[in-house]
């Protein structure tokens, strides 16, 4: 009795984090890598002469998970989907604001890219973006207002029609436009929009990351989806950073660091690689070079100036998204 | 003390606990609603009245807003007559499993929101079990408003099912029995006796559900495939609003579904008081 | 009343209007199927969803589902919270409706809103207001901290927006209830000398005690079911602030289609096993009721 109650009053009470506890606060589709990850890095981290360290996640969407740190979730590291969800972070002072050029490759460690997830035989012969917008063809991708992914595929597709334009942004905004009105379910999460695809069997191609992509073939539904690399594509980094305030605070520093510096090691990178993110580093990304088909990609920096110029003006209210559904 | 400072407020009465009770209500309140919702309005006010009415006057929040208010509004419809129904068959008459069907009415509770949403979209898809059967006939559920509405069926069931289902049982059969031996007929007494004392519960079941509809989220993304315009609805733009770190314009559209609900409630509960003093009279 | 109470004492002859007390067969056979139909369409097809979608991958995962340290953390955490919420808002069901349905006082249709409001709140926006209130950005933010409290992102949160979610449900089920019976019984206990805690014991408790346990029972469904509000204060952090409707969609979300159906079916034999628990209460109360009446029959 006096054992549940103390155990009672420790749930009750147990805000605060233990010693020999980091948390990392990460967005859904990594929970597996890093379950793998944390086990590696704790064989390393005991090998270097230090005490265990119990590695806790929370999982959620990018943004509400970044929103949640904003607001006082005591993450040491964040491992999110979009480098303007780390920048939200650090505008309120929790992070240094040169956290991009802390780490090498701005400061993310794998990558990934959008590709095309059709049905088995590819039956509406889809290889390109401009094949997305073909009549008839229903185009599943969630909603960019709610979901970090859908950001991804949205860019992707603008970039491809303003290179394919010239650069006029009008014709941009009607490639959109038509690729939008294909699209008969807009999902608030990319998670969501798999399910729509796989279980519901409603659309013709999934716009989706490549390493969920590999996971609805190869777990999903075997033999019954194909995956088609477009010509080019953008290049998604997704980004990781230790929280300056909450590792000052917890002395958690050291241990959170090393953390960081672990996934772009060999066996970190090969953790990444198997579950299906892009590795940096050039010799384990020479091993999988059979899993990644070459794609061109592009950088949302390059195109489009970073994530601080391009939130605003596509996925703001009244931005180019928003005026997409503007009834006519 | 505060009894007394109160009295001229209130009609005298016999019953002890006048300040005790209202006291321990206002102070739960407070803490757990006046004080975090004037926190959510200053929170609001930062958007400004210029701000606000821009809000307001979005074709899209407007769309949403009818979509939310309706399909809540058809659904509360529904769940009034059928919970009714439900409630009666289940009080009066006896049949094989009622125990467990009478069980089976607080599922909507129990079902975490996302599940209930999930199960439901399995269902009425086009290649599920119930929306398979009628997609021969060209009818369409998940994806459209229906879908919408079926969710929040789903969700406000109990709400009515279990405000009706106590008054119907405390409702003594004698009533009944001595509008029968007037002359009665079943009609006259169910609808004369019956109903209008069923009709303060039914109307609180009905707000229930309805208000509970306006807000809901969890089920029905998976359901309504949130097509702007058409099948988005309030909350959905509220979680836009917050994934783009938009604190103000949330909370502002937040306050304006706020307001609508608090008004429909508390017409609601005017009407019933009414209707209370004039079967008591 | 007065009708009521010689209704009681001096039954009519019931058998003699079965008709007239009574629908027909037919009446009877079409309401029960149609109120059949409705609840097999919208309760049991769900529900067939759940458990067949749970077992899908056969019995031992779903056992495996159900044993892994991260479920149980969640079961565990979601009793905790429902053993705290309920009884503090069983007390303020029975305070307010109280309150409500016992005097006349003025603002107390402001005041019957203001307990209806927690259903017309988004359960995502009840989690928002605890945010921006105890939230470190928040109006009490600064000064927890200093405090070294924790609300958000802890188990106090969680109690919090579960207690919002919930309270209205003991009230709301009272209120109509205590309005149909009235005052008298409660003054004339009163004029005969009865104390107030004795009135309430002996006059008004048996009169709501079905009301009382319907209210609990949806409250406590309800708190281990509330998916919105707990998600946005909990921080998600797997076997220390999940709950079972977080864990469920975590699982989701991982494409454990199965396993999170399991911790689903498991939430919906909690709300089942208070269901049962009910019915006993209830064929208790039925027994001891027709006893009484046995008692008081051979009396007279």
């Amino acid at each position: 009795m006096k054992h549940t109650l103390l155990t009672l009053t420790a749930l009750i009470l147990g805000g605060a984090f233990a010693q020999g506890t980091l948390l990392n606060v990460s967005y859904d589709p990594t929970r597996e890598m890093y379950v793998e990850f944390n086990e590696a890095f704790n064989a390393y981290w005991q090998g270097q002469g230090n005490e265990a360290v119990t590695v806790q996640q929370s999982h959620g969407g990018s943004g509400s998970q970044a929103r949640a740190v904003i607001d006082g979730l005591e993450a040491d590291v964040v491992t999110l989907a979009l480098a303007g969800d780390v920048d939200e972070i650090a505008s309120q002072g929790l992070i240094s604001e040169d956290w991009q050029t802390r780490l090498p490759n701005n400061s993310a460690p794998y990558t990934s890219t959008i590709v095309f997830l059709v049905r088995t035989g590819n039956p509406e012969g889809i290889q390109d973006w401009d094949d997305l917008i073909k009549e008839g063809v229903e185009v599943i991708t969630p909603n960019p207002k709610t979901s970090g992914g859908a950001r991804w595929n949205f860019l992707a597709a603008w970039n491809y029609a303003l290179e394919q334009n010239g650069g006029d942004e009008a014709a941009a905004q009607e490639f959109v436009t038509q690729l939008y009105q294909n699209v008969p379910v807009l999902d608030s999460g990319a998670r969501g929009s798999t399910t729509t695809f796989v279980e519901r069997g409603i659309g013709d191609v999934l716009l989706a990351w490549e390493n969920e992509a590999f996971l609805a073939v190869n777990e999903l539904g075997e033999g019954e989806f194909e995956i088609v690399v477009p010509p080019t594509s953008i290049l998604a980094e997704p980004p990781v950073a230790v929280v300056d305030a909450n590792v000052d605070d917890n002395g958690t520093r050291e241990v959170a660091e090393a953390y960081l510096d672990f996934l772009y090691t060999e066996e970190g990178q090969d953790i990444a690689a198997r579950n299906y993110y892009r590795p940096r580093l050039e010799s384990v990304a020479a091993q999988y070079a059979g899993q990644f088909p070459e794609v061109n990609l592009f950088t949302i920096d390059d195109a489009f100036g970073g994530w601080a110029e391009a939130q605003p003006k596509f996925f703001d209210d009244g931005g180019v998204f928003d005026q997409i559904y503007v009834p006519q | 003390m505060l009894a007394r400072l109160r009295k001229p407020l209130r009609k005298p009465s016999v019953i002890p606990g006048f300040g005790l009770t209202l006291g321990f209500t206002v102070a739960y309140l407070s803490v757990l609603v006046l004080i975090p919702f004037a926190a959510l309005g200053l929170k609001a006010s930062g958007v400004g009245w210029s701000g606000f009415l821009d809000i307001v006057t979005d074709a899209r929040v407007q769309a949403a807003f009818r979509v939310s208010f309706g399909c809540a509004f058809l659904a509360a419809c529904i769940n009034a007559v059928f919970g009714l129904l439900v409630t009666w068959v289940l009080v009066r008459y006896s049949f094989p499993g009622k125990r467990i069907i009478d069980a089976l009415v607080d599922l909507p509770f129990a079902l975490p929101t996302a599940v209930a949403g999930i199960a439901l979209t399995t269902l009425y898809a086009q290649n599920g079990p119930i929306g398979g059967l009628v997609e021969p006939l060209g009818w369409r559920i998940a994806y459209t408003p229906l879908g919408i509405t079926i969710a929040l069926v789903f969700i406000g069931l109990p709400f009515v099912v279990r405000t009706v289902q106590p008054v119907l049982q405390d409702l003594e059969k004698e009533v009944e029995e001595a509008s029968a031996s007037l002359g009665a007929n079943r009609w006259q007494t169910f609808s004369k006796v019956v109903l209008p004392t069923l009709f303060p519960p039914l109307l609180t079941g009905f707000a229930l559900a309805f208000a509970r509809a306006v807000g809901e989220y969890g089920s029905v993304v998976f359901i309504s495939g949130n097509m702007p315009m058409k099948t988005e609805i309030v909350p959905l733009l509220i979680i836009g609003r917050l994934e783009q770190y938009d604190y103000a314009g949330a909370t502002a559209i937040a306050v304006l579904m706020l307001l609508a609900s608090f008004l429909l409630l508390f017409l609601v509960n005017m009407l019933q008081s009414w209707s209370q003093s004039r079967t008591r009279a | 009343m007065i009708t009521t109470t010689t209704a009681t004492t001096q039954r009519p002859a019931t058998g003699t209007l079965p008709q007239a007390t009574a629908e027909p067969v037919w009446v009877r056979v079409l309401l029960t199927t149609v109120a059949l139909f409705f609840l097999a369409l919208f309760l049991a097809a769900p529900l067939y969803i759940v458990f067949s979608q749970a077992l899908s991958d056969g019995f031992a995962l779903y056992l495996a589902a159900l044993t892994n340290p991260d479920a149980l953390a969640a079961v565990r955490l979601t009793l905790l919270v429902a053993l705290i919420v309920v009884p503090l808002n069983l007390a303020f069901g029975v305070a307010a409706a109280w309150a409500i349905t016992k005097f006349e006082f003025l603002g107390k249709g402001v005041l019957l809103t203001l307990i209806d409001l927690p259903f017309a709140v988004s359960p995502v926006i009840a989690g928002l207001i605890f945010v921006l209130l105890f939230g470190a950005q928040g109006v009490l933010g600064p000064w927890l901290d200093e405090m070294d409290i924790k609300i958000i992102f802890a188990v106090p949160g969680i109690v919090l927006a579960t207690l919002f979610i919930t309270f209205p449900f003991v009230a709301r089920e009272l209120i109509p209830l205590m309005q149909e019976q009235g005052t008298e019984e409660e003054e004339a206990a009163r004029v005969l000398g009865a104390g107030g805690w004795a009135t309430f014991w002996r006059v008004t408790l048996p009169n709501i005690r079905w009301g009382l346990l319907y209210g609990l029972i949806l409250c406590n469904a309800r708190a281990m079911g509330e998916f919105g509000a707990v998600s946005v204060v909990s921080g998600k952090i797997r076997g220390l602030t999940n709950t079972m409707p977080l864990h469920v969609e975590i699982l989701y979300n991982e494409y454990n289609l199965a396993a999170a159906f399991a911790v689903a079916s498991l939430l919906t034999l909690l709300a089942l096993v208070t269901l049962v628990i009910k019915s006993v209460v209830e064929w208790q109360g039925e027994r001891q009721r027709a006893a009484a009446l046995e008692m008081r029959a051979e009396e007279a």
